[in-house]
């Protein structure tokens, strides 16, 4: 109170300027709700959004508030859809926000998407409507082609950024990337690693060579070993670099420019790509490697055996590395060995079916932890695991935030002892007091879920697949985890005992999903006419049954302003997929029929 | 897709042919060939394969929608194919692992090559690894070139015919020493690790291949 009288006289200049120092949204929000004036100093000071949710605020309400805002965040679909758990036109679309956007806010510069489908007129319009707009991040986006890309790439003069992180783009030929007009000199950072299409090699030569603030550039799998030569050669600040494919199996002369290349960037800390990369151009890599803090070898399973200890033994001072499981226990150990200021670890299957060789297990995830101390964040998948290695590497590694294990084949147990994974999962919340995201699988009863609601005081994110006895373990974790943001559930015995348990839970959360559990449709029902702040929202595959209910029902459900019926008499047939969100914003107007809000 | 899978010996008179004696042919090294339309139960249509294919593979998921993106796009034929491989020990089980479906994607193994057509001022692409067998590939190169069908021979011989004037072509393609051979004289794995580009043959002009093919 004392602060807030003696700042009331203060001008609001004054006011404003101490506003700017609060960095974090969170802060702002904060001040945003101590009294009128500062709410009003707040919102028109703002540059920067977050929105977790694109349907937790309508956009047109946002771009009001916000007026002065320059740089957006938004995520759309729920995290489950990039495993196809969603339907493809479930929703998310970019356009309201961007029209409302364009009414509103004509200063935006900088827009970060993710999980959201954008329209190639969304991306005309975004072109046009911001004259200084600088950077588009689109994160597992869909639904454009390469010809909105050559609306931005031809409107948007002052471009730094356009960074197009593993989005479904239809490929409409090489034409986007000569649209970037001769007076475009301000790239800073390019992603195109997800385009698929060929690239017009000259017109990339000639961008680039303009840009000469150029720090990051990721190509995709057409670029060939000469084009990256040239490339690396006209950026001598390089730190970030996706190769193309790196083939050339001989000492030719692509490959000795690229070498030679190469060992004049001296700034490069992060590298990715790698398609198809032969083992010869990996010897290219080696004199950049000491200073690498990035190495991403995701999306390269030809480099495995000999070769990659060999490159790994060169980055020494790796903090982020990302790799298939086809380097095996054995590569995970010398990676052990080597990399001493290991803080991330990505292991992805390099085959991903349950019936793949079984490659990384274990044996490596305890080397890791022995030998790399730093390591804070987690992305593990295997064929299996015990509750003594999890005991080891939460002792190893007390400081994970991040812990993501996926044992490839669903309520596998202990191999050794053929017990649950409880203690070991367990004993990971016990030691890892900032965890904030935990994914868990493998053979698990509620006991897991009492250490996770006891312990994981820090937790944000929890994802549970093919788990639990009951009820009872997922109110271990509503009740527990009181910093709980983010819950998805599929194939686990939850039930409408543990949906309704505690219903104004979900009101401090972003969202829950539920799939394949045993929640009905009477208890959906009940949360929703509980909580009017939530969207209860059930995704119906469209099967016959569906449409039966849909004629048969008498309830009055309302989507969209329109009435539909649901069928009385079946509330207790179990639902499919369920997801719930609080939102200020009601029912979404875009759900599709198969979309239904309670 | 048109697959024709019946055929009337009428039509082989119409491209003027003795298949018997000319006939450059799909299938895989070690089978006999016979008479066109002697016997003609042994044909195995293209619905035939299929059903085969879906009765042997894993169980398939029953919430159809949620199986859109990843797998909507996987033709019958190809889902067909999955019998073909190791069987997984369990049930496939939509979205899981969790590994996002554009690195799934993306991870598929990609080996392309180019496609002439005798006569045609263009090429195209196709890649190798999307196929996992002679007939799918096959089916793919008539899609892509919708101008041909394909003609069935007892045995899954196959070829592909320009209906409007019964121009057979027969794919052949350069192998990993450069010579030319035609499409079928090895296991098909072997053949997409040698293959290094496909041409379409006119029928007449790919004769002096045979003997080494079917040899």
């Amino acid at each position: 109170m004392k602060v807030q009288s003696a700042m009331f006289y203060f001008p609001e200049e004054v006011i404003e300027h101490i506003f700017s120092f609060l960095t974090s949204h969170h802060d702002r929000n904060t001040v945003s709700t101590v009294c009128k004036a500062w709410y009003k100093i707040e919102r028109l000071s703002r540059r920067e959004v977050f929105v977790g949710n694109c349907y937790a605020v309508r956009p047109d309400r946002a771009a009001a508030r916000f007026p002065g805002l320059q740089a957006l965040s938004l995520k759309g679909k729920p995290h489950f859809a990039d495993f196809d758990l969603v339907p493809p036109d479930w929703g998310g679309l970019a356009g309201p926000w961007i029209e409302a956007m364009a009414r509103s806010c004509p200063n935006l510069e900088e827009l970060r998407m993710k999980r959201m489908v954008v329209s190639d007129e969304s991306l005309e319009l975004l072109a046009h409507a911001f004259p200084n707009f600088k950077a588009l991040v689109l994160v597992s986006c869909d639904g454009f082609s390469t010809d909105g890309l050559v609306a931005v790439a031809r409107n948007c003069k002052s471009l730094r950024e356009l960074d197009l992180q593993e989005n479904e783009i239809e490929d409409r030929g090489p034409r986007w990337l000569n649209s970037f007009l001769d007076s475009c000199t301000s790239l800073v950072s390019l992603n195109f690693a997800c385009l698929k299409g060929e690239i017009n090699v000259k017109s990339l030569e000639r961008l680039v060579c303009r840009c000469p603030n150029l720090k990051s550039i990721r190509l995709n799998r057409a670029i060939p070993v000469e084009t990256l030569a040239k490339i690396i050669n006209q950026c001598p600040n390089l730190e970030d670099l996706g190769t193309g494919s790196l083939i050339a199996d001989h000492f030719s002369e692509a490959y000795i420019s690229l070498a030679g290349a190469l060992q004049k960037c001296k700034k490069l800390k992060s590298l990715s790509g790698f398609w198809d990369v032969s083992p010869l151009c990996l010897l290219a890599v080696y004199p950049v490697c000491a200073n690498l803090t990035g190495l991403n070898l995701s999306y390269a399973p030809t480099v495995q055996g000999q070769d990659f200890v060999n490159l790994i033994q060169h980055c020494m001072k790796l903090q982020r590395l990302w790799v298939l499981d086809s380097i095996g226990d054995k590569g995970l150990a010398v990676v052990a060995s080597a990399c001493k200021e290991l803080q991330e670890l990505r292991v992805f299957p390099s085959e991903p079916f349950v019936g793949g060789p079984a490659t990384v297990t274990e044996e490596g995830l305890v080397a890791i932890s022995s030998g790399c101390p730093k390591l804070n964040s987690l992305l593990y998948f295997c064929h299996s695991m015990t509750n003594s290695a999890l005991i080891t590497v939460s002792k190893n590694c007390p400081n994970f935030t991040r812990f993501r294990l996926c044992i490839l084949e669903p309520r596998k147990p202990d191999p050794v002892t053929n017990e649950p994974l409880d203690e070991g999962f367990g004993a990971v919340v016990k030691t890892c007091k900032n965890l904030r995201r935990f994914s868990i699988s493998g053979l698990l009863t509620d006991q897991v879920f009492y250490y996770i609601g006891k312990y994981a005081k820090a937790l944000e994110m929890l994802s549970i697949a093919f788990a639990g006895d009951g009820d009872q373990g997922m109110m271990y974790i509503l009740n527990g985890c009181k910093n709980l943001r983010k819950l998805e559930i599929r194939d686990c015995p939850f039930g409408d005992a543990a949906l309704l348990a505690d219903v104004t839970k979900y009101e401090t959360m972003r969202s829950l999903w539920m799939s394949s559990c045993d929640v009905s449709l009477r208890g959906c029902k009940a949360l929703a006419a509980k909580m009017p702040r939530l969207n209860v929202e059930l995704i119906n595959e469209r099967d016959a049954e569906m449409e039966e209910n849909l004629n048969n029902g008498v309830v009055d459900v309302i989507t969209n302003g329109n009435n539909k019926n649901l069928n009385n008499g079946n509330d207790e047939r179990k639902v499919e997929k369920l997801y719930v969100y609080r939102t200020v914003g009601g029912p979404r107007s875009d759900a599709p029929d198969f979309v239904w809000t309670l | 897709m048109s697959v024709e899978t019946e055929r009337s010996s009428t039509e082989s008179e119409v491209s003027g042919l003795d298949y018997e004696e000319t006939a450059l042919t799909l299938r895989l090294p070690g089978g006999t060939s016979r008479a066109a339309g002697s016997e003609p139960d042994r044909k195995r249509g293209f619905s035939e394969t299929v059903e085969l294919g879906l009765s042997n593979g894993a169980r398939m998921e029953t919430h159809g929608g949620s199986s859109a993106g990843d797998q909507s796009d996987e033709s019958p034929e190809s889902q067909a194919s999955v019998a073909e491989k190791p069987p997984a020990p369990k049930a496939r089980v939509v979205g899981w692992p969790p590994v996002r479906s554009f690195r799934k994607n993306v991870m598929k193994s990609c080996k392309l090559v180019k496609v002439a057509v005798d006569g045609a001022p263009y090429l195209r692409k196709v890649d190798l690894e999307a196929y996992t067998g002679y007939n799918q590939l096959l089916t793919a190169l008539q899609e892509m070139f919708s101008c041909f069908t394909i003609r069935n021979y007892p045995d899954e011989e196959r070829k592909l015919v320009d209906p409007v004037n019964g121009t057979e072509y027969v794919p052949t393609y350069e192998d990993k020493e450069g010579d030319w051979m035609l499409v079928g004289d090895v296991p098909w794995k072997m053949f997409v690790e040698s293959c290094k580009r496909l041409r379409l043959m006119k029928s007449s002009e790919a004769v002096n291949l045979a003997p080494r093919a079917q040899h």
